[in-house]
């Protein structure tokens, strides 16, 4: 049974009474159970999110600290991202890489990913992202396969961030290297979803929601997912993705599951975000999962500024990006008229980042992976 | 004639491992390692990185007298296993290689088949093998029949600071095991390691409790003391304690007269 099948289930749900029904006694309940070490279940995710919860933040800020320090110790895991093309075929509205943007597109050559490659790791980052926009005919496999193959010359890990593909092809990247996967489902709710991805392959709503299930299958070690805050009812797309991180945590226990919390920023040629997630939902969301979730990752883009970076440390954090550029060629091989997929907010280099961490009572991790 | 642990071919004073993993700064390893008098420390190759500056790279806050431990973690099979742990070797971090197999994310247990493979494969590649395993008589015997140097049954989850929850099949090992037995993971108190100790373990192993403590240093010190206080209840052989045999004053021997 796919989580396809839950995701259906839930549909019929009425989350704005769901969550207008928590009681604050049902928190205590869960704050209780998650300090003595008690999984919470789906109606303390639904509690823990609810506006009644608000009221909890410090608790549940405290028990998140707590936790993540038992469970990750007093580290973050830096990484960083590296956009390698920017053509697009999908229409998705928010973004700034939309194939009715117009704009000069590029895709870098192989030596030009080297280049960008070795600029990143002269930084110290061992653990690097790639990113690419959908344009089989411009990125295929083979582009892709020789992208994972330069970047073990330079990096102990190795993670996609590309368009949702069939679990043979994953195979193939591992193969060359790859050994983790990102997947944002973007929106959970299924007629934003159509809203929001009118044409392209991304249209298919249940093909990217399966898509970490086919990353896991074909083997990745760890497998990250998130709704993009902006488009949906932020309350409800929270809880969906806690489910689904739950769901792969539990059919695949081999695998390490995390979530990350993206919001929408305004990219070139992209929508305004309907549905703003305040800073304090942003909270209540990272550490209502982190108490439902204890071994859960949770990473946090350069979307965020370094101010509320600063602070998102102590709460149940465990990875961040840092001294990422989001447009193409953006570290080394172009300096300038390129589009960015997001605007960086937090725009402080590596060193900083990891002298910030250090800062704040916690060791930068560069490397927590070998290619073995 | 002095209380040592024997794994392989090498003796230690102090019956405490400790782990590199979760502290604040690796700078709190070195003097951590001095208040506990600890001779052995894990670190997970996968977290070495020899081409990192001196500040990250953890290899160099280890003193020359504590032995490396290096361990797999990241492994899910035997084959994986084995890849690391001659990576490790070949990275100049020694013969002593710590198993961990672990295929369940969510409590980190580990898989006892997947590292009895690994286990006889590395014992033949003359490593010192100290398998981190589930709990169980059965595999601690096939382990003393693959070569490893020690049995390490896990307490409880990893990092869970919940200590002796398989208490009873731990002293089955005990009891049962012709392999030093080291209690590794779960144990979040010095009390508990004190009671690993008294219950006959050869030693124990700690990481989270003492890197996550607020102070690390005297935390080591404080399960320091609390392990050597349990190895002398056990060779004392307490009051109240069954499992060793007393040679003095038998109550019925007279029967024999």
């Amino acid at each position: 049974m796919s989580f396809s099948t839950q995701a259906n289930d839930w549909q019929s749900f009425d989350f704005a009474a769901g969550f207008h029904s928590v009681h604050p006694n049902e928190i205590r309940d869960a704050l209780d159970r998650a300090g003595s070490q008690t999984p919470l279940d789906t109606r303390d995710l639904l509690a823990l999110l609810s506006p009644a919860a608000q009221d909890f933040l410090e608790p549940m800020a405290q028990m998140a600290r707590n936790l993540t320090c038992q469970h990750f110790g007093k580290t973050i895991s830096l990484y960083a991202p590296m956009y390698i093309s920017d053509f697009c075929c999908n229409h998705c509205t928010y973004c700034g890489f939309n194939a009715r943007t117009h704009f000069p597109r590029t895709r870098l050559t192989l030596e030009e990913i080297d280049r960008e490659a070795r600029a990143i790791a002269d930084t110290g980052i061992r653990h690097i992202l790639i990113l690419t926009g959908e344009a089989p005919d411009k990125t295929p496999l083979s582009y892709l396969e020789d992208t994972c193959r330069i970047m073990t010359r330079y990096f102990s890990s190795i993670a996609l961030e590309i368009f949702p593909m069939t679990e043979t092809d994953y195979r193939v990247l591992k193969q060359a290297g790859a050994d983790s996967l990102t997947v944002y489902q973007e929106v959970y709710d299924p007629a934003i979803y159509k809203t929001v991805h009118p044409k392209g392959p991304k249209s298919d709503y249940t093909f990217r929601l399966l898509t970490p299930e086919r990353g896991a299958a074909a083997g990745f070690r760890a497998v990250n997912i998130g709704p993009l805050f902006g488009l949906g009812d932020p309350a409800s797309e929270a809880f969906m993705a806690g489910l689904h991180a739950r769901y792969l945590e539990q059919t695949y226990p081999h695998v390490e599951i995390s979530l990350s919390l993206p919001r929408m920023t305004r990219a070139g040629g992209a929508i305004s975000p309907r549905h703003l997630l305040s800073d304090r939902q942003f909270v209540q969301t990272l550490l209502a999962w982190r108490l439902f979730m204890p071994r859960l990752g949770i990473t946090i883009s350069t979307r965020e500024s370094a101010a509320f970076r600063d602070q998102l440390i102590h709460l149940g954090v465990t990875r961040y990006s840092a001294g990422s550029r989001t447009d193409v060629g953006g570290y080394h091989v172009h300096t300038a008229g390129t589009t960015v997929q997001f605007e960086v907010t937090d725009t402080r280099p590596v060193n900083e980042v990891a002298a910030m961490i250090r800062h704040s009572g916690y060791q930068p991790v560069f490397k927590d992976w070998e290619i073995f | 004639m002095a209380d040592t642990l024997t794994l392989g071919h090498r003796n230690f004073t102090s019956r405490l491992l400790t782990g590199t993993g979760k502290f604040a700064s690796n700078e709190q390893i070195r003097p951590m390692l001095s208040a506990s008098g600890s001779e052995i420390i894990t670190v997970a190759l996968r977290r070495v990185d020899l081409q990192a500056s001196p500040q990250d790279n953890i290899l160099t806050h280890i003193p020359d007298h504590v032995t490396l431990l290096p361990n797999t973690s990241g492994a899910r099979t035997a084959e994986e296993a084995v890849r690391i742990a001659c990576i490790a070797r070949e990275a100049g971090c020694g013969d002593f290689i710590k198993i961990e197999v672990i295929t369940d994310m969510q409590y980190l247990l580990p898989d006892n088949h997947e590292t009895l493979k690994a286990a006889e494969i590395l014992a033949k590649e003359d490593f010192i093998v100290l398998p981190y395993v589930m709990p169980d008589i059965t595999i601690s015997r096939q382990l003393y029949d693959a070569g490893a140097a020690a049995v390490m049954p896990l307490g409880s989850p990893i990092g869970s600071n919940r200590g002796l929850e398989m208490k009873p099949m731990i002293q089955r090992i005990i009891d049962t095991s012709r392999l030093p037995v080291i209690v590794d993971a779960g144990i979040g108190r010095p009390s508990q390691a004190a009671e690993a100790m008294e219950m006959g373990a050869d030693a124990v192993l700690i990481n989270t409790a003492i890197a996550t403590a607020q102070d690390p240093v005297q935390a080591g010190k404080a399960f320091s003391l609390a392990v050597t206080a349990g190895r002398m209840a056990y060779q004392a052989g307490m009051a109240g304690s069954s499992r060793r045999a007393r040679a003095s004053s038998p109550l019925t021997g007279f029967l024999q007269e």
